[in-house]
Order: C-alpha cells, then sequence, then structure tokens
C-alpha cells in the first residue's frame, strides 16, 4: 500500500501542477475570447458601415482583456490562500490559548511529521457545525482549517484523522489546484455580475445603431449572419460562464476525497478514526454557515448539506462537490478490516 | 543512416532513463536521511521534556520515588545512546529509547492512578505534551520506515538496481522494536463472544 500510494504522490503532485496552469490558462484564454471576441463582432457590425463612421480595426477590449485575464489570474493565485481564509473568517492560531487549541496545534504538528512536509499554519473557523479544509500553494506555504464544532467534537484520534486528510491534500497538491480554482470561479461570478449589469445598459444605447447595422447590410448578408452566430456564442459564454465554472470546481473535487481519505489512513495507520470522524461530521447535519459556496469544495464534507452529495452516478455526479459520506465511511471501514486481517488481529467468528 | 538513428535514440532513451533512475535513487537516499534526523530531532524533545515533567509531580509523588528514578535514569542513557547517532548506530540508540518509552508507560499507569495529581492543569498539561511527543517520534519512526522501504524497494527493483551502484546506495536500516515486552500488544477483548 505504501509503495502503491507514494508512486502515485508523484503523478498526483505532477497532476494538479499540469492541471493549476492548464486552469490558468484556460481562464485568460477565456477572457481573451470575450475580448476578441467582442472586438470580432464590432469589427463585422461596423466594416460595412459609411465612410464617415467608425470603423472598430484595432482590437482594443481583446487586449484590455486579455490584460485583466492575466492580471486577475496572477493576483488569485498570488492571494487565493488568504483570500479563502478571509471568506470564512477564520483566526489563526499563534500561541494556543485552550487545551484544545494545545492539542489541535500538536496534532498539526505529529502529522505534519507523519506527512513529511514542514508544518502548516493553523486557523479556526468561528462556527459551530465540524468541518474543516486546507488552502495554500505548495508544501512548504499551506494552511489547515478546522471549525470550532470540530475542535469540540471530535477525540483525539479523531482530530488526528481529520488533519491528516486535510494534509493529504496538502502532500498531494490538491490545495495548489483547488484554491486557484476557488480564487478564479470567484472572480468569474463577480466580473460576471458586475459586467453583466453594464452589458444590459450597453444593449439598450446599441439597440438603434444595430439596426441601422442590418439594414445597410443586406448586401453582405454573409457576413451579418457571422456576426449574430458569434453575437449569440458571445453571449451564451457570458451567461454560462458562472455555471461552467461551478461544473469544473464540483467535478474536480470528487475523486481527491477518497483519494485524501486514503492518504490519511496512511499517516494515522488509523482509517476507523477517520471514518468515526466523518460519521460525527456527517450527523451534524447543521450547514456550515460560515463557509461559502466559494470554497465549498475545499472542504472534508461539503459545508452547505446538500442532498446531492448523498448518491453517486446521474445528476449527482453533475452536481455534487463530494463523493457520499456513505460510501467514504465504507472505504475506510473496509481499510481498517484489511489491516486487523492484514495483522492477523481480527476475531474469530 | 536509418539504423544509425535508430541505435542513437535508443542510446539516448537509455542514458535519459539512467539519469533519471540515478536522480530518484539520489533524492530518496536524501529524504532518508532527512527522516532519520526528524526521528533524531523528536528524540532530543523528548528528553528535553522529562526533566519539566518528573519536577512538576516530584512533590506530590514522593512515595513514587522509584517509577520517577527509573524514568529518568532511562532518559540519561537515551540522551547517551543519542549522541552519536547515525543510521549505523540504530540498534543502540533503539534500544535504549526503548527503554525509556517503557519507563514512561510505567509513570503513566502510576500518574493514572492519582486523579488529583492528573486534575493539576499542569500535569494534564504535560501529559498531553508527552502524548504528542510519544506520537511525534512514532511517526517519524513511521515516515522513516516508509521512506526507506521506499529506498530500498527502489534499489533492488529491476532496471533501477543498475545503477544503485553509480548512486552509491545501500540498503537503509528499518527502525524495529527490538524490546519483546513492547512488542506484545495487550489483547484486550470486549465483544462479550464466546472463544473460538
Amino acid at each position: 500500500m505504501t509503495d502503491d500510494t507514494s508512486l502515485n504522490l508523484f503523478q498526483q503532485q505532477e497532476a494538479n501542477r499540469r492541471r493549476t496552469v492548464i486552469l490558468v490558462i484556460g481562464f485568460v484564454l477565456f477572457f481573451a475570447w470575450l475580448g476578441f471576441g467582442g472586438d470580432f463582432i464590432y469589427y463585422l457590425a461596423t466594416s460595412d458601415a459609411g465612410p464617415e463612421t467608425y470603423h472598430h480595426t484595432f482590437p482594443w477590449f481583446g487586449l484590455v482583456m486579455t490584460a485583466i485575464g492575466a492580471g486577475i489570474a496572477r493576483y488569485g493565485f498570488a492571494t487565493g490562500p488568504n483570500k479563502v481564509l478571509w471568506s470564512t473568517g477564520a483566526r489563526e492560531v499563534v500561541e494556543p490559548a485552550t487545551d484544545k487549541e494545545r492539542q489541535l496545534v500538536n496534532v498539526v504538528e505529529e502529522m505534519a511529521i507523519a506527512a513529511g512536509i514542514p508544518r502548516p499554519r493553523i486557523w479556526i473557523v468561528p462556527d459551530a457545525d465540524p468541518n474543516a479544509f486546507a488552502t495554500g500553494l505548495d508544501q512548504g506555504h499551506s494552511h489547515i482549517a478546522v471549525t470550532q464544532g470540530l475542535l469540540d467534537m471530535c477525540s483525539r484520534d479523531e482530530l488526528q484523522a481529520v488533519i491528516a486528510h486535510e494534509l493529504g491534500h496538502v502532500k498531494n497538491l490538491d490545495v495548489r489546484l483547488m484554491t486557484t480554482l476557488a480564487a478564479l470561479v470567484g472572480a468569474v461570478a463577480l466580473m460576471h455580475d458586475g459586467v453583466g449589469r453594464l452589458m444590459r445598459g450597453g444593449f439598450r444605447l446599441g439597440g438603434g445603431g444595430g439596426g441601422g447595422g442590418s439594414r445597410g447590410g443586406g448586401k453582405k448578408g454573409g457576413l451579418g449572419q457571422l456576426a449574430i452566430i458569434l453575437l449569440v456564442l458571445w453571449v451564451i459564454t457570458w451567461i454560462l460562464a458562472p455555471i461552467i465554472s461551478q461544473f469544473l470546481a464540483m467535478a474536480v473535487s470528487r475523486k481527491r476525497e477518497y483519494l485524501a481519505d486514503a492518504m490519511g489512513a496512511q499517516f494515522t495507520r488509523n482509517p476507523m478514526a477517520l471514518a468515526t470522524a466523518l460519521q460525527k461530521i456527517e450527523s451534524a447535519d447543521a450547514p456550515t454557515s460560515s463557509i461559502k459556496r466559494g470554497a465549498a469544495h475545499l472542504c472534508i464534507a461539503d459545508p452547505l448539506g446538500r442532498r446531492m452529495n448523498l448518491h453517486e452516478g446521474g445528476m449527482a455526479n453533475l452536481l455534487a462537490t463530494h463523493p457520499p459520506m456513505a460510501a467514504r465511511i465504507a472505504r475506510l471501514k473496509g481499510m481498517a478490516y484489511q489491516r486487523l486481517k492484514a495483522e492477523g488481529q481480527f476475531p474469530a467468528t | 543512416m536509418g539504423g544509425t538513428v535508430i541505435l542513437l535514440i535508443i542510446l539516448a532513451v537509455v542514458v535519459l532513463y539512467g539519469v533519471s533512475a540515478y536522480n530518484g535513487l539520489i533524492n530518496l537516499k536524501n529524504q532518508t536521511l532527512n527522516a532519520f534526523k526528524q526521528i533524531d530531532v523528536q528524540l532530543k524533545r523528548r528528553h528535553d521534556l522529562i526533566p519539566n515533567l518528573v519536577n512538576a509531580v516530584k512533590g506530590a509523588m514522593d512515595f513514587e520515588r522509584q517509577t520517577l528514578e527509573a524514568v529518568i535514569q532511562a532518559r540519561n542513557q537515551a540522551v547517551a545512546a543519542g549522541a552519536n547517532a547515525a543510521p549505523g548506530a540504530m540498534k543502540q540508540m533503539a534500544t535504549a529509547e526503548n527503554q525509556l518509552t517503557a519507563a514512561l508507560s510505567r509513570f503513566n499507569v502510576v500518574v493514572e492512578q492519582y486523579p488529583q495529581l492528573k486534575a493539576t492543569a499542569n500535569v494534564g498539561q504535560l501529559q498531553e505534551e508527552l502524548t504528542s511527543t510519544e506520537n511525534r517520534i512514532s511517526f517519524s519512526r513511521q515516515a522513516y520506515n516508509d521512506t526507506a522501504t521506499q529506498y530500498n524497494t527502489k534499489q533492488q527493483q529491476f532496471p533501477t538496481n543498475l545503477f544503485a551502484g553509480i548512486a552509491k546506495a545501500s540498503p537503509a536500516e528499518l527502525w524495529e522494536i527490538t524490546d519483546e515486552g513492547e512488542r506484545a500488544v495487550p489483547q484486550v477483548d470486549l465483544s462479550m463472544k464466546p472463544k473460538a
């Protein structure tokens, strides 16, 4: 088991690095398409107008949008972890004040040793619902946050198991991809809201001019049609952008939870502790209100408590951010059983 | 002409594979060394913690002098054995540390018998520290053993083993439990099932 997961680990890290790069490139390309697409439509719309009117020949929108996209990606990548932590209202544990906090710090240090990575910074989210997440860009600069509820509810072993799960995400660089995704999804949502408002204003203004253009374009019907098709595509992209980015966030995180569960079990050698911790998290079914939709895919259990996460397959495969808890617990119990059997400790029945 | 090109390509692939195998071995070797150092760091932490612990309970546990002295003695022996720590001298170190572990667990059993002692905030904290330290030591050993096993497996597997000599790789010793007493895990069966 050890050898298998460690071999996979390297591939996982590579895959996560690569996917982060693809994600960022895709994000910038998306902005470029929005910009240059707009330019091209505007160019087609103005190319057959009279000589005295404005001809859109230089792709200003495209250049500006690409620059904005690259800027947001760069900014989002650099400040992603802080943004995620800030959005949950977490406070950092520097000097542990209570016994529980001391235990948390100790447990994180123990698991960092087991995982062979530097100790992440520790945060507590003031929320009574048990949950936890990890964020960061690489193993050296990572953060682990647990809710106050988790701290109060879990035994030492269970806390250890949850932390081990999160360190699994850190070690195989899931955090890099998922944090970048959180930052970019947030940016798309924000931009969509802001620009959507501008565009609605813009369409009303442009209405009269557009009508004139189509009358004048009668002799060049082909170009006019192309412009309309492009325009439709362009608007659809705008509308779908936040939905697509949400789907991306969901798809990216589901498989990873199983893997992090397995890695956590490998660090603690105690899969049962994680199973009971997950059971506790599951049975406290109140949503984690401090953790918003944008950071949901980072958490150990879906903070929104969506029913979708109860099933696998069909719509759930599209809409759930987390695999069904029952399936995760069953897998962990399977691991515990394998362990007992391997050690010859399984009681004869 | 075509044959030469194919030969060159095969040669290049072999060389590239050799380089990556070599680098992989060196990487694992350093990881193993680093993991070993980690055990050392955690053992030092334990050695530094014990005098504090003993001081905190000395007044209240005057009558358990024997247990306390056993802990202190085992600690001093472990410090002495750890002074010349190296992956080669592991047997000695492991023996001394195992004795210390045994002494500490006896000590813990004794502390458990005095609830009023455990209730003192100071002792409670120290016990948490002790638990954490013991965990750190076992996790650092686990990390070392995992890395060393990986390193050893890589050295023996074909075709990486062809490059083991060039990378000066030699099998790393695993940290094993030498004390028979520690190996025997107490079996507690609460299942109420009839014995098979």
